[in-house]
């Protein structure tokens, strides 16, 4: 083989190799996209059944209710104006509470409930809505120049 | 006073900085003596600056002085001291010191320790540097000055984010920052490189151990902190294909496959282009890690700044830097074209394939970690991209590539025949199927993935091994301890590198197929089994800490009818914020780790415990710092050293012609 014939298969080899990368990411991007849904859009049926995705909005107050078996918990997350019933089994990361944003992810079943694979536990204390934020920082910060 | 102090070092730093970029680069251009040696001056001023800077800082931190805006918001009186240390860069402000910090010692470090270098071309990479630190310091300046008062000063202060009071957090971020930074340093090379249009063998050995020396810090900076993922999260995974993750493995991506382009340019001559293009995208990768990571754009235990002028500054450095430097590519790298040519099957072409896979993992890792974002920018879409992407894409990407790693060592320069090579390492490839199918058999799980695993463990031990034979049985001189004394640090390095791949891949596996995680309820004096273990909770009380209350947890450990060990858990809050923290309690192991940690109160006197037995874990650790280790034994190979001394004793010119220097004027 010639060194210009040699090069050529080279480049055509990793041209090859590059465009089996890109159809396996393109394929295992298509496959595994998790989207979003507010609870409205899950009251108004626009969630697809049967795939995965996730919800998000806040925990109701007073709707965290624990299973006898201790472990699996029951609660309800809300967009203020839609409230999706959810269920999971397993630990709530620390900063899951009553009252605070949370997202979790999962399907949603038959009977409308959805049943969470994960709570996203982030590792910020401050998961909220950034304008929620801003308040709580300037009110922190008061009482924090307050004290004496 | 001292904050003030820390200002002005601060300032003049910018100001060192753009004199050493200045004369650096003009001096190069010109052939100025005096101006090349003013730069390497400023270069070690600019980082004089740098430490007092950090040091006042430091000082404010330790004397608890909260009219400082930071040290108010990332400290209290109860904090103890060394978590005041690391409360430095415990938020955006002091990160991004410590950030410019790690520049300018590794400005230094060329500044100091380069003798072998042509004057000529240190002060080109003088400049190169000193300009992108005039870039990060006016960022600094600017937008996030961690020296801002808070008038009136507060009694108390807001104390440092719980998950960062940890002993991994204060190596975690030194060892990760000069990781990225260092990069800056192959990227100043590269660049160099296309200034002067100089790229030889000589270009390459100078470049390899600094670009291995950041690598180095780079993999132990993912390792820790990844190990704090672990221990200190309560989840149990060492890795969850986070954003911020990501951002510290794609450097590393690509910083690994220019440790090898670079072997090619330097022993064949080829692959110029290719290691010029990959040193600027460790580089810009680098850099994109800092702006996914500080500018708040993901919610994350590293993001402190929800200022969106932090976020456009660093983007628009990265946009300038990639912009930049890739138009210098395009304009000069036609110079740098040629090189010796090789066959399809020769190391070259192993290399090659390999250095196309691990750039194409960093970009689907890329792609998967910016999609989100991007949609999100664009139309408001909001999607995530999970851990299955990640591994769907990864693993058949790398997969090929560790098996090519472990047959590279095998093959020859220029041209080899493949008959010749499997040949040779024949019995190797089929003893790790073999040793696989007993492996998956004996583990009774019997899945794809753990086949595949432990097939390429297999296969990289047994053909790191025969390496080490064939290689003993070469040696000219006589006894075994004279030949492995013979050996170069650089074979060493890519031995061991090479061999930690493989521990790391079976601990991956083994973790991923074996381990066992329990959630349970348990009452004080309740017992749980999980793989062979039985775990019984004594009880939960309160026990005080410095600055926060704990609720510790006792887990004896039985097996076969004998405590093994007390396991404390602790869910603790801490005074200053309202956020509790699991700490979870782990019984090391080499084979096996056995870990809890506290869930919440039922309510009723029980608790959810979480449960997990995690065999062989403690590989992956083992691996990287194998990994790390080999990158150590690489950059102190005495070929750069003999290089350097070579130098020293022939009196070289200061400066060399360069025939760019003269075609530029």
């Amino acid at each position: 083989m010639t060194a210009r014939g040699k090069r050529l298969t080279l480049i055509l080899a990793a041209l090859a190799l590059l465009g089996g990368a890109t159809a396996l990411v393109l394929s295992a991007m298509r496959e595994n996209l998790v989207f979003f849904h507010t609870p409205s859009e899950v009251a108004e049926g626009k969630a697809p059944f049967g795939r995965t995705f996730r919800i998000g909005g806040m925990v109701v107050d007073g709707s965290l209710e624990r299973l006898p078996d201790g472990v699996t918990v029951r609660f309800a997350v809300t967009d203020t104006a839609k409230t999706i019933p959810v269920v999971y089994r397993g630990a709530l990361p620390d900063l899951f509470s009553e009252g605070k944003g949370a997202v979790v992810q999962g399907r949603l079943g038959s009977d409308g409930v959805f049943v969470a694979s994960e709570v996203l536990a982030k590792h910020d204390e401050n998961y909220m809505p950034v304008e929620a934020q801003h308040a709580v920082d300037q009110a922190q910060r008061a009482a924090a120049t307050l004290k004496p | 006073m001292i904050p003030e102090m820390g200002q002005f070092a601060l300032a003049l730093a910018w100001a060192l900085a753009l004199v050493q970029a200045v004369l650096g680069l003009a001096g190069a251009a010109r052939g100025s003596v005096g101006a090349m040696a003013a730069a390497r001056r400023a270069a070690l001023a600019q980082c004089a600056a740098l430490v007092l800077a950090y040091a006042c800082l430091t000082a404010a931190f330790l004397r608890i002085d909260f009219s400082v805006l930071l040290v108010a918001a990332n400290s209290s009186t109860r904090t103890p001291w060394f978590y005041r240390l690391t409360g430095v860069w415990g938020n955006h402000e002091g990160s991004m010191l410590l950030w410019a910090l790690s520049l300018s010692l590794w400005q230094a470090a060329v500044a100091g320790f380069s003798r072998s270098l042509t004057a000529a071309f240190r002060a080109r990479v003088l400049g190169v540097l000193g300009t992108v630190s005039v870039g990060f310091l006016a960022f600094l300046i600017l937008t996030s000055n961690p020296f801002e008062r808070l008038v009136p000063m507060p009694g108390e202060g807001r104390d440092l984010n719980p998950l960062l009071q940890d002993p991994g957090m204060i190596i975690h971020p030194p060892l990760l920052y000069m990781g990225y930074v260092g990069m800056a340093v192959a990227f100043a090379f590269a660049i160099a490189a296309l200034l002067s249009g100089r790229m030889d063998a000589a270009w390459a050995r100078w470049s390899r151990p600094w670009t291995l020396t950041a690598w180095v810090f780079l993999t132990l900076g993912i390792l820790v902190g990844s190990a704090w993922a672990y221990y200190e999260l309560g989840w149990g995974g060492w890795w969850f294909w986070d954003p911020v993750e990501n951002a510290s493995l794609m450097p590393w991506l690509v910083g690994t496959a220019l440790l090898h382009s670079l072997i090619v340019t330097e022993k064949r001559g080829a692959f110029r282009s290719w290691t010029v293009l990959l040193a600027i995208g460790a580089f810009s990768l680098s850099l994109l890690g800092t702006f996914l990571v500080r500018s708040g754009v993901i919610t994350s235990v590293h993001a402190f700044a929800t200022d969106p002028t932090r976020g456009v500054f660093i983007l628009g450095l990265l946009a300038l830097t990639v912009g930049v430097s890739l138009l210098l590519f395009a304009w000069r790298a036609p110079r740098l074209s040629g090189g010796g040519v090789f066959a399809p099957v020769s190391r070259e072409g192993s290399l090659l394939v390999n250095n196309v896979l691990m750039a194409a993992a960093a970009g689907a890792v890329l792609l998967g970690t910016v999609y989100p974002l991007i949609l999100d920018a664009l139309q408001g879409a909001k999607i995530s991209v999970g851990p299955p992407y990640f591994e769907t894409v990864f693993v058949p990407l790398m997969a090929p590539a560790v098996v090519l790693m472990a047959l590279a060592p095998f093959l020859r320069w220029k041209r080899d025949a493949l008959a010749r090579v499997l040949r040779r390492v024949g019995p190797e490839l089929v003893g790790a199927l073999l040793l696989a199918a007993l492996g998956v058999w004996a583990a009774g799980h019997a899945t794809p993935g753990a086949y595949l695993g432990l097939a390429l463990t297999a296969w990289v031990a047994l053909a790191s091994l025969r390496l080490l034979v064939e290689r003993l049985r070469q040696g000219a001189a006589p006894g075994l301890a004279a030949r492995l004394r013979g050996i170069p640090g650089s074979w060493w390095g890519m031995w061991l590198s090479h061999l930690g791949v493989g521990v790391f891949i079976l601990g991956v596996t083994l973790v991923g197929a074996l381990e066992q995680r329990l959630d349970v309820k348990m009452m004080p004096g309740q017992a749980a089994e999980l793989a062979g273990y039985r775990f019984v909770l004594r009880g939960v009380s309160e026990v005080p800490g410095p600055n926060y209350t704990a609720q510790r947890g006792e887990v004896e450990v039985w097996r076969e009818g004998q405590m093994r060990t007390v396991l404390v858990p602790e869910k603790r809050a801490y005074f200053r914020s309202a956020m509790p923290m699991t700490e979870s309690a782990i019984d090391w192991g080499v084979f096996r780790d056995v870990y809890v940690s506290l869930g919440d109160p039922t309510g009723d006197g029980g608790w959810v415990v979480l449960l997990f037995y995690k065999p062989f874990i403690s590989w992956i650790w083992f691996g990287a710092i194998l990994i790390a280790l080999g990158g150590v034994a690489a950059a102190l190979d005495r070929r750069y050293r003999r290089l350097a001394r070579r130098r020293d004793s022939v009196p070289v010119p200061e400066v060399l012609p360069e025939p760019v220097a003269e075609a530029a004027r």
